[in-house]
């Protein structure tokens, strides 16, 4: 499987190298190059400097027809620019944009995008550790088929989306 | 028209002014707030000091009775969502989006933005209309992006020289109809034979653009 993590920090690292270790192509692109640190010697995918809102960057990096594409970096609307973009017009099949702001990962989840909001997955953990009631919002949202999204792809059904490993 | 304005940068501080100006009613959101006060105490109290990607705090500045929303903050990604958040949460009937990278107008316009304002490509488009270029020149789009206005000067090496519109196969959905010669502007006629140095000014679908390029610049080598 072909997967494009953009933002090298420890989650996009950490991924990354679970996926290159279960024998996945994996594709890390970070604007910075010292990101990249954080990513083990024994890390065999690609490492790619760039601004991943760009859609020259992701082609040049081989970003396309992924079938996996992660949009993690700090930026809620950068993750919700590229998550869109690698899914309009970089093929990609299944596509997860990481939103800490949990009303614009439910707006976006309704858009056709499916979003990892950190937010509510560590008050959840929180409260869950702590015995305290959970919010009750689901941290990780598949993506709504309501809006078209990859209709265009007929007969082949939106995959759900898959909960990463909830070591952030 | 009430107009919520997001970004207090020069352009939308002087896009709130204009506004005003000319009797619209106007509310604009800056982050900043050190900035929002600034514009405050020249615009008066219009400004909402919040960020306006937060739906919370476009619908406290009035997103849900906004006829327009013009998201004019420095940066691509922002614009976007400020759009998405005006069009999906808030029903605003149009929505307004600076584009910096040019690449990133054709995918916004695809992800439901109606209006975008690239100054990146208007200034692009003024160089290029200073040199002599093997393209075709986009001077508008129309109707929601779906038709351009098109020009194309024509080089000595074009297929169009010396022939007249109907030996051209112009592209369907695609109307050729006027030519700039000599500094003057002219309806084409059937009988106008093209010469070099001719600007050829066309309308059509953005699908289009191949099969005219082909017939009036001539094939991509």
């Amino acid at each position: 499987m072909k997967t494009v993590i953009v933002g090298c920090g420890r989650v996009g690292a950490a991924v990354a190298d679970s996926f290159d270790q279960a024998g996945h192509e994996v594709i890390i692109v970070d604007t910075s190059t010292s990101a990249f640190d954080r990513l083990p010697t024994s890390f065999r995918g690609s490492a790619v400097r760039g601004d991943g809102t760009d859609e020259a960057v992701l082609r040049r990096a081989g970003a396309i027809d992924a079938d996996i594409f992660l949009a993690m970096t700090e930026g809620d609307n950068r993750n919700v620019l590229m998550a869109q973009l690698a899914a309009e017009e970089l093929g990609a099949r299944q596509v997860i944009a990481k939103i800490n702001d949990p009303v614009r990962a439910a707006a976006y989840a309704d858009l056709g995008v499916a979003t990892i909001c950190r937010t509510t997955l560590m008050a959840d953990a929180l409260a869950a550790f702590l015995g305290m009631p959970l919010s009750g919002m689901p941290s990780v949202l598949p993506a709504s088929d309501l809006h078209h999204a990859r209709a265009h792809r007929d007969g082949d059904p939106e995959p759900a989306a898959t909960t990463p490993s909830q070591e952030a | 028209m009430f107009v919520l304005v997001v970004g207090g940068g020069k352009v939308g501080y002087y896009l709130a002014k204009e506004l005003i100006e000319s009797g619209h009613e106007v509310v604009l959101m800056e982050r900043d707030r050190t900035r929002a006060d600034q514009i405050a105490d020249e615009l008066g109290s219009i400004v909402v000091a919040h960020d306006g990607c937060e739906g919370r705090y476009l619908g406290e500045a009035g997103a849900n009775r906004a006829d327009i929303v013009a998201a004019v903050t420095g940066d691509d990604e922002d614009n976007l969502v400020i759009c998405q958040m005006a069009k999906h949460h808030f029903d605003v009937r149009r929505t307004i989006a600076r584009v910096n990278n040019p690449k990133n107008e054709a995918l916004f316009r695809h992800l439901g933005v109606d209006e975008i304002i690239s100054p990146t490509r208007m200034v692009l488009g003024s160089i290029e209309q200073d040199i002599p270029v093997h393209e075709l020149l986009h001077l508008a789009a129309l109707g929601g992006g779906e038709l351009e206005i098109i020009e194309a000067q024509l080089q000595y090496d074009s297929p169009a020289v010396g022939r007249t519109p109907g030996d051209l196969t112009i592209p369907e959905g695609c109307s050729l109809f006027a030519v700039i010669r000599d500094g003057a502007a002219i309806p084409l006629r059937p009988d106008h034979v093209f010469k070099t140095g001719d600007k050829v000014i066309a309308i059509g679908r953005n699908e289009c653009e191949e099969l005219l390029h082909e017939q009036l610049i001539g094939s991509p080598s």
